[in-house]
């Protein structure tokens, strides 16, 4: 009894002394924005299973990526980095490496051969120099074309459509029995979202990879490229008046109640079919994009490790790289986020039709590309969607349109 | 004599040891960090600070970039009607107040209720009442005008006017308040001697006391000012900037490239720009109300 009380004097003692507690233990604070339903519970099984492999997972959730990723920074900068911080897929965290201020998670990549697994676009973003920098969580693919079987039906087609112009002949459907052939949000990423798409199906890997990748002038003023504007520009008529400032999951509730036909959006969307109990298949359908060879576009989620020399903390960052990359872990985190697994090497059982169908297409490498943040600096991504909002709400003309990508990628 | 003088000491440091919290803030808080901005805005800073020199670069993209000049150009207009309007609602609801009505309390509570809410809250609910498909617009149509439309906040053209008359709504009960503080401070002899002189009262208010208010107008004008130059919430909560880019405002502009799109070197260009819009309208004005002040002491 001594004893006990003896220890709980300790412990309220050492609690009075954070920075010693800080040195002794080993607790792994993590800073994401996985805060909405679906994304906490997906957060929540990574931390089980970090627990379970040992670790003490120390939870900070941000909601918002914008706010959660400047609070990672300022803090790194400011000398009281967490163990580790949540980043997109893409060159967020490319200023941080440079500077010098990630430690590299060299040790377990080797180990686990990531070189053998990763797609390349992902692999172009984690590793820097020949050293990895982030672990990468997950798969989400950003441009899904998503259908209500039930306006579908009202509407009396059939058939998913296979290629663009039966998309066109589909909503020219929908219009006529007077449903919202297009379900929109009007915000810039969900418009850059809608052009993404068009550009992956229409100009396929080659064009999506000479505007984003090399940012190639004359491919942004050719012929195919223009059309491909063209195209974006005239899903926009295909949209409803609600439309601008829509947020995206109020347009996948208009599918989900069957007041719309066909939404672009990433398979996050799939956890709003989810909550409305609606199955793949039997209530909405899921294309990937048009076609055998259509690119699948990757973005998603890695964690990053901000430098520290501690070697405990050193050594909680290894074992959360390795819990994160494990097939266990990334089946049962993706399952409740919507995503697919970074590595194709899993048992998909358990995953819905819809992951299933991107996974099969994610064995095909030359299908895989990254989306226009793996490649483009967030001010560049930044501009080019300026642009493209400003198309999408405007009637201007298409070769200002291109001149415009030119410049606002110059840079 | 040594006790003495170090009594004077004393005695003048007293005042200089209680502000210097607020010495410091505005040293380090505001013309440090003034300082610091604007050594960021000559460099090429992105996520980090970086202290190299590329001259006006930043500059010369910023005013080249589309996006930014119509936030200039709309912060001209929605600064413009703005004010006015508040001005105009707001000495006019201070007059009214002024007639001595019953139930005054209630009135000036309702009037300056909207200034004690936040905008984020208030902003969205303007953006539901605006909204072609669920607002106003359709509210009107159920009631039988099936003609009846109304969707600013979706024109292009339009969309900046339904920020002014959303904020218009917000601050005129502020105006008001100040409006109508001053009134009471008009002295009853004037009223009573314009009564036996047999004039008008509107003429009485444009006339005589319009022009006894003139300090307080100019008060209200600054505040106004600042108002505008800082405006981004209202924005964020009804359009985000939408349609497109049509309702975007300097400081979202300059919020979306410190943060979001990690160029720190852009955006401080950007509040440079603001701050020097700032300085040449406002600091004529508080010269003008030193002036005016001093010779009312002096006469």
């Amino acid at each position: 009894m001594n004893k006990l009380h003896h220890w709980a004097g300790a412990a309220a003692f050492a609690l009075t002394l954070p920075l010693t507690v800080h040195a002794q233990t080993t607790k792994t604070e993590v800073i994401h924005w996985w805060t909405s339903g679906g994304e906490s519970a997906a957060a929540k099984t990574l931390a089980d299973a970090y627990r379970a492999a040992g670790g003490v997972w120390v939870d900070t959730a941000i909601s918002l990526g914008e706010q959660a990723r400047s609070v990672a920074i300022n803090r790194i900068v400011g000398g009281n980095p967490p163990t580790a911080a949540q980043f997109n897929t893409s060159k967020q965290f490319q200023d941080l490496v440079e500077q010098g201020m990630l430690n590299s998670v060299d040790e377990v990549a080797v180990r686990d051969g990531w070189d053998n697994f990763l797609p390349e676009s992902v692999i172009s973003v984690v590793k820097v120099k020949g050293h990895y920098y982030a672990a990468p969580v997950n798969i989400h693919m950003p441009a899904w074309i998503w259908t209500s079987k039930a306006a579908f039906k009202k509407a009396g087609i059939s058939a998913e459509p296979q290629t663009m112009d039966e998309l066109f002949a589909a909503l020219d459907k929908l219009k006529a029995v007077g449903l919202v052939p297009l379900a929109h949000g009007g915000q810039s990423w969900q418009d850059s979202l809608v052009f993404t798409a068009v550009l992956s199906n229409m100009g396929g890997r080659d064009l999506y990879l000479k505007v984003f990748r090399d940012r190639d002038a004359k491919a942004i003023q050719s012929d195919a490229f223009r059309q491909v504007l063209l195209t974006f520009k005239r899903l926009q008529s295909y949209v409803d008046k609600g439309s601008p400032g829509r947020n995206w999951n109020d347009a996948t509730a208009m599918l989900i109640t069957g007041k719309a036909g066909v939404q672009f959006m990433g398979d996050w969307a799939k956890g709003e079919f989810a909550l409305a109990k609606q199955e793949a298949g039997r209530d909405y359908g899921c294309i990937a994009g048009f076609g055998p060879n259509a690119p699948y576009i990757i973005q998603g989620d890695v964690i990053v490790f901000p430098k520290t020399s501690n070697p405990e903390q050193i050594k909680a960052q290894k074992l959360l790289t390795s819990v994160i990359t494990a097939p266990a872990t990334q089946v049962a985190f993706s399952i409740k986020k919507g995503s697919i697994p970074i590595r194709t090497d899993v048992d998909a059982s358990k995953m819905d039709m819809c992951a299933q169908k991107g996974l099969a297409i994610m064995k095909d490498k030359s299908r895989q590309i990254g989306n226009g943040e793996m490649y483009l600096t967030p001010d560049q991504n930044g501009a080019m969607s300026d642009v493209l909002t400003a198309y999408w709400n405007r009637n201007t003309p298409v070769e200002k349109v291109q001149k415009d990508i030119v410049s606002a990628l110059r840079n | 004599m040594r006790f003495f003088r170090t009594q004077l000491a004393r005695v003048r440091l007293a005042p200089w040891v209680a502000l210097l919290p607020m010495l410091l803030t505005v040293l380090v808080g505001y013309l440090g960090t003034t300082l610091w901005s604007l050594r960021m805005s000559v460099s090429s800073a992105r996520t980090f600070p970086s202290y190299d020199f590329v001259g006006m670069a930043q500059y010369v993209r910023l005013f080249e970039n589309e996006r930014w000049i119509l936030s200039l150009h709309n912060l001209a207009v929605y600064g413009t009607l703005f004010i006015v309007a508040c001005m105009v609602l707001g000495f006019l609801l201070a007059v009214f107040i002024d007639q001595k009505v019953r139930g005054e309390g209630l009135l000036r509570t309702i009037f300056l209720y909207p200034y004690a809410m936040s905008f984020v809250a208030t902003g969205l609910v303007w953006q539901w009442v605006l909204n072609p498909s669920d607002g106003i617009q359709q509210t009107m149509r159920q009631l039988g005008w099936t003609g009846f439309t109304f969707e600013w906040i979706i024109d292009q053209d339009m969309v900046i006017y339904t920020v002014v008359i959303a904020t218009v709504w917000q601050a005129s009960g502020l105006v008001m308040a100040m409006m109508l503080a001053a009134l009471r401070g008009i002295d009853d002899d004037i009223w009573k001697a314009t009564r036996i002189d047999g004039i008008p009262a509107w003429r009485v208010y444009l006339s005589i006391v319009l022009p006894m208010l003139g300090s307080t107008v100019v008060t209200v004008f600054v505040l106004l000012a600042t108002g505008v130059v800082k405006v981004f919430d209202s924005v964020v909560a009804m359009t985000q900037g939408g349609p497109g880019i049509a309702s975007d405002v300097p400081a979202k502009f300059i919020m979306d490239h410190l943060f979001g799109r990690a160029n720190l070197a852009l955006a401080s260009a950007g509040s440079m720009v603001l701050l020097l819009m700032v300085i040449v309208v406002l600091v004529p004005l508080v010269l003008i109300q030193k002036r005016g002040r001093a010779a009312k002491e002096a006469g």
